[in-house]
């Protein structure tokens, strides 16, 4: 990136700067035309009672001060048109301008050398790709055309104001040299103070950041105080830093304000003297004293131009400083296409040295050569270096020395189109991007668009713009939307055969399950797919068949109109259905007004709030004592552990007999918690038979009555429809799992499972369970699940290099060598690299490595190496 | 049967008797109560453990396989304890229990039993004390069945 902001957007916009300039130029003889008819007005119309003369035509006096208003107000009109244009043009060439540098400064970031992850904070980052470039984009747009437009406008005036009187001209501009003087100086120690500001916000931007990641360490040191007290210590510093730029700054104002009012001293004294003796007529004074209301404006511009300058030219230098970072990777080994290579042959790695930032060598000469392909462990106690080796070998991390020759190619300098596809790493912990699965899983044989998308013509146009735009700020050449896919690197043809690759990537890394659970727990759009919905329904009438004819049928309780279902929650049963959207979800009924006047004219009312209390007082005595970050909260309670206060404060407030002294909204608290009461699985006994039944009559109701604005919102249980809204798996039972009874979810799943292998439905349910979302970060999924769906993503590329460092050390044992046979399994005649937890599962490695204070240790077969059944293990662990 | 119930038998049990109510109705709240037939298994010998359960009511039979078949070596009944050595040291199940008659028991998970006992120390003392007991209870039985081993066959010892 260049140096200099100028010199940046020189090289990417001077066209555009030359356009805004010649737009500007072109405007000038209009302003100039504007400054010029005041005077014909007030000295040929006003003066000459004969009138004038126009293009030949002769006028009279009044027709003629007309014509010459009528020309006027044409020049406001073309000179407002003017500015109209050239700002908007202006705005979209700082717009274009900034998202450039913002997309190079994201590519740096992908480029940065590993290690400088461990040395930058994020919010640092964050904070100078979002906040700091920002007034850039303002600037960028002014640059040329500012001063240009404002230095012409000065100029103009100045040559009129020249033009009518050179006396009154050099006083206009007597005090110009003054100000060009002081004003840099003063405006220099502002911009150092800017510069200390920047650092400051950017390092608070740290320390937030930093909070946030270790509240739970300051809270359990009761350490806040003391962290509030740096916090505060440090917004005093942002806060003397701008109060001494606003003292400078601000006179800087004044001392510009008091000499631009000093010139009208001039004009007066001066110009009203000449206009005594004669030399100068009265309408070339009230001209010039006209353009000098109108110079003031260009100056103050110019001036301000200067400071914003100043300011962009320090961000940028800031900005740029930061993302240029020794070892940043060179941006062609991450743009080129994959060349064609042969990378047979034996890996060798030459005196490989990789040392830490404080000096200290977690790789220290390492040399050995491996007859590719082949399986191989490595096996070393912690800190022996395993995890840099691993990351060298992937070209994820550049050796402070030392070669890997992969046959005759240098793998350090191949391409990422190479080392990214052919070759892939698998870490811990592996990240998992917000998405679905099936996002997760293809993101990896995503390389570049194969197929471009499918653009509906009324779109094509937008479509089109955002192609064009991304080009003109030189962005991405790749749309985003096109079908980035490469099934060939899959192994496939085509879309259709995707979920099968997929699914058996998720089967090799044991996670088909956990995806086919989350199938059976997702929804359907039943509207968009009528078939897979007459097919659950199938699957519900054998589920029916099944349950009746075993002895299982007790494990589900079905819907049923006329009958509480224990294992639901209230809301369910008030429902009789699920909802659509949001406006009848679980949270909103308490204080849904047709749900309440259902209540009402049941007479539930009050016996609901009533148990919402008992809730409540239940809750408060049961979790009081929890600290609010306890997963029971999450697993168990009905109550945030941050409004528990809230609800100890309500259930002190009055005992069960006078509820009624509750104000409306508490009420609607209590009877949001009764509406998730299960009974059968919180065993409160709350909801007696008769509240039930009267739940179950109120049901009726709630369906009988309901408005017709309100008939989208709810799907209602119906034997033989598909019901819209609820899970796959509550549609295919039509009921609930009970509660209580053994392994009732085991033996329900394991016949549901059945029912949908005999329709062949166990596809479709996983291809429900694929487009699951995983939450920020994957946030939704465990750590042993985000660590099997990074693995099964590098399956699925089908790599002729896989190599692992620890990515099972978040499962228990028996299922990471489980997966690990099935990869060795799958690797055959492939090369798979592992660095492995535990020595004894090396055993069915082709050979093994063993690392040691960031030597070789060792490197053979697992027989020639564990000799006497005990060799490695004393190895490792001494 | 709701949780006031379950509490009432929780307070029954020894290892639970020094507990205060309310933590033995989080206890119940945060735990599963499940419901057997005569004959189901709770759990098998061998297979990995994740759970402990307390029998609430009814009866069971606690069997080992040996090569002669199944051999019966407990019965257990109200407030007995299943399954805390597989939670415990992360070992297989070590016998294999079948509801006798209709069973209800609460069941106990892995991580609730750990956060139990980090959460209230004096559980784990007490797990510890009758772990210790019946540890006791075993060395003794050893003891006397090496003695009546050496009294059978002087030679035997050698054998142990």
């Amino acid at each position: 990136m260049d140096k200099s902001i100028f010199r940046y957007l020189m090289r990417h916009s001077f066209k555009a700067q030359m356009l805004i300039l010649a737009m500007t130029v072109a405007s000038l003889p209009f302003l100039y035309a504007s400054l010029e008819l005041p005077k014909r007005i007030v000295n040929d119309a006003l003066a000459n009672e004969q009138g004038g003369a126009m293009w030949g035509f002769r006028l009279d006096q009044v027709d003629y001060l007309f014509v010459l208003c009528g020309l006027f107000l044409l020049l406001v009109l073309i000179n407002g048109a003017f500015k109209y244009i050239i700002n908007v043009y202006k705005g979209i060439v700082g717009e274009r301008m900034l998202r450039r540098l913002r997309y190079e400064l994201y590519g740096c970031v992908m480029r940065f050398p590993l290690p400088h992850f461990r040395r930058i904070s994020t919010g640092e980052v964050v904070q100078m790709i979002n906040a700091e470039v920002e007034p850039l984009g303002g600037f960028i747009g002014e640059a040329v055309a500012l001063p240009a437009f404002q230095g012409g406008t000065l100029l103009t005036i100045l040559i009129f104001m020249f033009a009518q009187d050179w006396v009154l001209g050099t006083a206009a501009i007597a005090l110009y040299p003054l100000q060009a003087y002081i004003i840099p100086k003063l405006q220099r120690q502002v911009n150092l103070l800017g510069k200390a500001r920047v650092r400051q916000v950017r390092y608070l931007a740290e320390r937030i950041s930093e909070t946030t990641a270790g509240v739970r360490d300051l809270r359990a040191n009761d350490a806040t105080q003391l962290e509030r007290a740096r916090f505060s210590k440090d917004l005093y510093k942002v806060f003397d830093l701008r109060f001494k730029i606003y003292q400078k700054k601000f006179f800087i104002k004044f001392l510009n304000n008091f000499l631009a009012q000093l010139a009208p001293f001039f004009f007066y004294s001066i110009g009203g003297y000449l206009v005594i003796q004669g030399d100068l007529t009265l309408g070339a004074l009230v001209a010039v004293l006209g353009a000098h209301e109108k110079l003031y404006a260009p100056w103050k511009e110019l001036l301000g131009y200067y400071e914003m300058m100043w300011d962009a030219h320090i961000k940028y230098d800031q900005v740029i400083q930061q993302f240029d970072p020794v070892g940043t990777r060179d941006e062609q080994l991450q743009t080129a296409e994959p060349p064609e290579l042969d990378l047979a042959g034996p890996l060798r790695v030459i005196n490989l040295t990789v040392s830490n930032d404080d000096g200290s060598m977690t790789l220290d000469g390492v040399s050995f050569s491996l007859e590719l392909p082949s399986r191989v462990a490595i096996l070393g106690p912690a800190g022996a270096g395993k995890e840099d080796l691993t990351l060298v070998l992937a070209n994820l991390l550049m050796p402070n020395g030392g070669r890997v020759m992969l046959g005759d190619k240098d793998l350090l300098r191949l391409p990422e189109s190479v080392t990214g596809r052919r070759l892939t790493h698998v870490g811990y912990p592996a990240q998992i991007f917000t998405g679905t699965i099936e996002y997760n899983l293809l993101f990896g044989i995503k390389y570049r668009p194969v197929r471009p998308a499918t653009i509906e013509p009324r779109a094509k146009a937008q479509w089109q713009r955002e192609r064009l735009e991304a080009e003109r700020s030189g962005n991405s050449p790749y749309d985003v939307e096109a079908d980035w896919v490469d099934y060939q690197a899959a192994g496939i043809n085509g879309p259709d055969e995707l979920p099968a690759v997929m699914e058996s990537a998720l089967a090799l890394v044991g996670m088909d399950r956990d995806v086919y659970q989350m199938g059976l727990r997702g929804s359907i759009d039943a509207a968009a797919r009528p078939q897979l919905a007459a097919s659950v329904l199938e699957a519900r009438r054998a589920m029916g068949e099944r349950l009746q004819s075993s002895n299982l049928g007790r494990l589900v309780e079905v819907f049923d109109v006329d009958r509480y279902n224990t294992n639901a929650t209230l809301a369910e049963n008030l429902l009789f259905g699920a909802p659509m959207g949001d406006e009848l979800q679980i949270e909103r009924l308490a204080s849904h007004p047709y749900v309440r006047q259902v209540l009402d004219r049941s007479d539930l009312t009050e016996r609901l709030v009533d148990a919402g209390y008992r809730v409540a007082e239940t809750m408060v005595e049961l979790f009081a004592d929890l600290p609010p970050e306890h997963e029971y909260f999450r697993q168990f309670s009905f109550i945030n552990p941050e409004d528990l206060p809230d609800y100890r404060t309500l259930v002190g407030k009055v005992d069960a007999g006078t509820l009624a002294k509750l104000s409306p909204t508490e009420r609607e608290r209590l009877l949001a918690l009764t509406f998730k009461l299960i009974p059968a699985r919180h065993r409160l006994d709350l909801l007696d038979e008769a509240l039930q039944a009267s739940i179950v009559v109120a049901r009726h109701r709630f369906r009988a009555e309901l408005p017709p604005s309100l008939r989208p919102a709810v799907a209602f249980f119906e034997a033989d429809c598909y019901t819209a809204g609820a899970s796959l798996q509550d549609n295919i039972l039509f009921g609930k799992i009970a509660y209580g009874q053994a392994q009732a979810a085991e033996r329900i799943g394991d016949l549901i499972g059945e029912v949908l292998s005999e329709l062949d439905l166990r596809g479709r349910v996983v291809e429900v369970g694929l487009q699951a979302e995983v939450g920020v970060g994957g946030s939704r999924l465990s750590l042993a699940q985000r660590q099997k769906l990074a693995l099964a993503r590098a399956i699925l590329k089908r790599p002729e290099i896989l190599i692992v460092y620890d990515a099972t050390a978040a499962l228990d044992p028996g299922e990471q060598q489980a997966i690990i046979e099935r990869c060795l399994e799958s690797f055959k005649g492939r090369t798979l690299i592992w660095a492995l937890g535990r020595w004894e599962w090396a055993e069915k490695f082709d050979q093994v490595l063993v690392m040691r204070h960031g030597r070789l240790a060792a490197l053979g077969s697992y027989a020639e190496l564990n000799k006497d059944g005990s060799a490695l293990d004393d190895m490792i662990a001494a | 049967m709701g949780l006031k119930q379950d509490v009432e038998v929780l307070r029954g049990i020894p290892l639970f008797n020094k507990i205060e109510p309310s933590k033995l109705k989080l206890l119940a709240f945060t735990n599963e109560r499940l419901h057997y037939l005569a004959g189901e298994e709770i759990c098998r010998e061998g297979e990995p453990g994740d759970a402990a359960f307390i029998i609430l009511e009814g009866e069971a039979e606690v069997t080992v396989a040996t090569p002669h078949g199944p051999l019966i070596v407990a019965e257990l009944g109200r407030n007995d304890i299943i399954g805390e050595t597989a939670i415990l040291c992360d070992v297989p199940r070590t016998a294999t229990v079948t509801a006798v008659t209709e069973l209800e028991t609460l069941r106990i998970s892995k991580e609730n039993f750990f956060q139990l006992v980090s959460q209230f120390p004096q559980i784990g003392l007490q797990v510890m004390a009758e772990l210790a007991g019946r540890l006791h209870h075993t060395t003794q039985a050893l003891t006397a069945a090496r003695a009546r081993l050496a009294e059978l066959e002087p030679a035997g010892a050698a054998i142990i």
